[in-house]
């Protein structure tokens, strides 16, 4: 017999299980990012990083996760367009979404704004004279306010950042209902109620991260 | 009433297939489907060309062989039927009808609108039996089996797999048809000496066969005409996460 994690179904539940992760990671990330609206960014990122070993033990554990979901993700939608080669004349989708039928573009969206946002955000290398590395706060630490207020004032990186959190909002709005029928927690009763709080969670994700670059844009939040 | 047809026409799995126009003419609502089809072909026959080959057994809904996508859904535009089940009211005077065979790498068209299913056959015989006592038949109430169990093994039981959920997934998954077997047994006793093995044996054959993985689309649900739910899948899915241990050990 195959071992589990050759069989359809082991794969797609590695990919459900490290796409819950990432879900995960993207709340405590948009909780984190929302102090930017009570002037506490600065506090936030010093005290998160005066804690090295977990800040690096996640990057681990999230380089490991991200590259499982890539590679099952790039292997299962190969196989699935190779199981349909020929398409039908006429189509007409009964269920299935826009979002559930591009899981793979906007995951691939959501992969390249992935090493932009590290780019510009981790290793500041996009704008290296906004680098919280290189510029102190009044009170001494690296000011990472700084660096995001000025960086989403440039319409066209802010547009980047909304462009890559539409890709984000379908890509969970399918994501995260699909994870919980995958590790199969799931009957008649519970699949509605998981559709949609899927959803809702997904755009609640959504207005959290993506109120971030409009208000420095409309100029709520100023530098 | 009066209809314009395109329809696949393919002399054999090697050939290319097109799409091709005809006119049903004169078509009585109270027809099946698959009569006013049975019209265009005498008319064909008439005309000294070759009818359209499809696929029909039982015509009563239960058989599972026709087959045929109409205007881009499997069974055509009524919910919970099947292609003989459906009715010409359903259609109007004047109406173009697209009629195609099911669509998936794992079912090779052999003529016209009839496809192999065979690759369905191949996952049945992966893991679709149980073990059976030898010797005298047992009492038929011998076993205890909950009410619920029965009700629910009894639902997946209606799947008569005819294919729609394969021609609609738009990966070409048969993770409906498997989960629908997989739970059919796993839900009573009879079934559960094999269930590990079965439910790793079966979605292993069902790749081997070409079909696809499973993204929850949940095309195969709407589209099923025994209205075989997706609640299944999680149930297979479970019952493949219990198999695990049976995985490390071979």
């Amino acid at each position: 017999m195959q071992s589990f994690f050759n069989s359809t179904v082991g794969k797609k539940i590695l990919m459900a299980v490290t796409g819950q992760a990432m879900v995960f990671f993207v709340i405590i990330h948009v909780i984190g990012n929302s102090t930017i609206f009570v002037d506490g960014l600065n506090g936030y990122a010093e005290r998160l990083h005066s804690l090295p070993v977990l800040v690096w033990l996640t990057r681990l554990i999230m380089l490991a996760v991200i590259s499982t979901h890539v590679f099952f993700s790039i292997q299962l939608t190969l196989e699935n367009w190779k199981s349909k080669p020929e398409k039908y004349a006429v189509q007409k989708h009964l269920r299935s979404t826009f979002a559930s039928r591009n899981m793979i573009w906007s995951g691939l969206i959501i992969g390249l704004f992935l090493i932009y946002h590290l780019m510009h955000f981790t290793f500041q290398i996009i704008s290296p004279d906004l680098a919280a590395a290189n510029n102190l706060d009044a009170l001494g630490r690296p000011d990472v306010a700084h660096m995001v207020i000025s960086g989403f004032q440039n319409f066209f990186i802010a547009l980047i950042y909304i462009s890559a959190l539409v890709a984000l909002v379908l890509h969970l709005i399918h994501g995260i209902q699909s994870s919980v029928q995958t590790i199969g927690l799931n009957n008649d009763r519970t699949l509605p109620l998981i559709i949609t709080s899927g959803a809702i969670a997904a755009i609640v994700l959504f207005i959290g991260y993506v109120s971030i670059p409009t208000s420095i844009l409309l100029n709520i939040v100023k530098g | 009433m009066n209809l314009t047809l395109y329809v696949w026409r393919q002399q054999s799995s090697e050939l290319q297939g097109r799409m091709e126009k005809y006119y049903a003419q004169g078509i009585s609502p109270d027809m099946s489907f698959l009569e006013m089809l049975d019209m265009v072909n005498e008319d064909l026959i008439k005309n000294n060309a070759e009818p359209i080959a499809f696929d029909h057994d039982c015509r009563e809904g239960i058989c599972g062989t026709c087959s045929q996508v109409i205007n881009g859904v499997p069974h055509g535009p009524e919910e919970r039927t099947t292609v003989c089940q459906l009715h010409m009211r359903h259609f109007h005077d004047g109406d173009t009808v697209y009629i195609e065979p099911w669509r998936a790498k794992a079912f090779p068209v052999i003529k016209d609108l009839i496809v192999d299913r065979s690759a369905l056959d191949s996952i049945i015989q992966a893991g679709g039996f149980i073990s059976v006592h030898t010797g005298g038949v047992s009492d038929a109430n011998s076993f205890l089996i909950p009410r619920s169990d029965a009700e629910t093994a009894m639902d997946a039981a209606e799947c008569i797999g005819c294919g729609a959920c394969i021609a609609a997934c738009p990966n070409g998954s048969a993770m409906l048809f498997t989960a629908a077997k997989v739970t059919h047994l796993a839900m009573l006793p009879q079934g559960r000496p094999e269930a590990k093995r079965r439910v790793c044996m079966m979605t292993e054959e069902m790749l081997t066969k070409g079909f696809g993985n499973c993204t929850n689309h949940y095309e195969c649900q709407a589209a099923c005409p025994k209205g075989i739910k997706v609640s299944f899948i999680a149930k297979l899915n479970r019952e493949f996460i219990k198999a695990a241990q049976l995985i490390k050990e071979e």
